[in-house]
């Protein structure tokens, strides 16, 4: 592999490694939503209750 | 689909360029990862504009949203043009060229965007203090675009286009074309995304204020 196709390899995986990470932030954003959403429908439950 | 298209055309399809070999590859990423970033701004400085204007509480989010999504691809057009600048100039940074320097200044101008929403209480205050600053960033976006075109080329590459067209071959402008379609769409679906996440996070927050 040359030097170019080093830098070449290098500047596409930057992005492909930019876009990935991303969709992990995201995929552990909607983790913690979906658990405050349970939450939540915990507490409206026990108030409806109580 | 577009951009496993943009990645098979940039690296197996389109022809070596003579002067710079494999690196010149670089290029269809770099740039639409550029134009990516500046339509970002433009788009939040719109929506920003929109909230001063007509008052719509909803461009708050949509204009934040999207400086999120053009610092991302802002910092993506500086690590990828810095790689680029390596093997081709030798640096990873130089601080002669204008065009280089702009790119930074806008960028460090939208990154301090984060600072000023977060110093100030979430409310109509916040917002319309959020939207005055993302609708002067707009005033950087032409400066730092032209900047490529009317500065003198020491070292970045001359503009795509000019009054004769395309400065490349219809092969090379084919594949830029579709690189650029698919980092358009991959930002809009992320800025998608990204939106729905927050407008939910606020939703959820107002129904615990509710509740607790």
């Amino acid at each position: 592999m040359s030097t170019g196709e080093k830098y070449l390899a290098a500047a596409y995986l930057v992005v492909f490694a930019a876009v990935l990470i991303y969709v992990v932030l995201i995929a552990l954003k909607l983790t913690r939503i979906e658990r405050e959403l349970s939450e939540l429908a915990r507490l409206a439950e026990e108030r409806r209750g109580g | 689909m577009l951009l496993i298209a943009g990645l098979g055309l940039a690296l197996l399809w389109a022809p070596e360029d003579a002067d710079q070999g494999p690196s010149q590859r670089i290029f269809y990423i770099h740039v639409p990862v550029a134009l990516t970033a500046y339509v970002c701004f433009a788009w939040a400085a719109w929506k920003a504009f929109r909230l001063l204007w007509k008052r719509d509480d909803r461009a708050d989010l949509e204009s934040y949203t999207a400086v999120h999504m053009g610092v991302i691809f802002g910092v993506l057009t500086l690590v990828t043009g810095s790689i680029w600048a390596k093997i081709s100039w030798g640096v990873w940074w130089t601080w002669s060229e204008r065009q280089l320097v702009l790119f930074l200044i806008l960028f460090l101008f939208y990154s301090a965007y984060f600072m000023l929403r977060y110093s100030t209480e979430p409310g109509p205050r916040r917002a319309r203090t959020s939207a005055v600053y993302a609708l002067f960033g707009v005033v950087l976006l032409p400066v730092s675009f032209l900047a490529i075109r009317l500065a003198e080329q020491v070292l970045h590459p001359a503009p795509l286009f000019n009054r004769d067209g395309p400065q490349m071959s219809a092969s090379m402008f084919f594949t830029f074309c579709v690189c650029l379609a698919a980092m358009l769409a991959l930002a809009g679906a992320l800025y998608r995304i990204e939106l729905t996440g927050k407008r939910v996070d606020a939703r959820l927050r107002e129904l615990r204020e509710h509740l607790t």
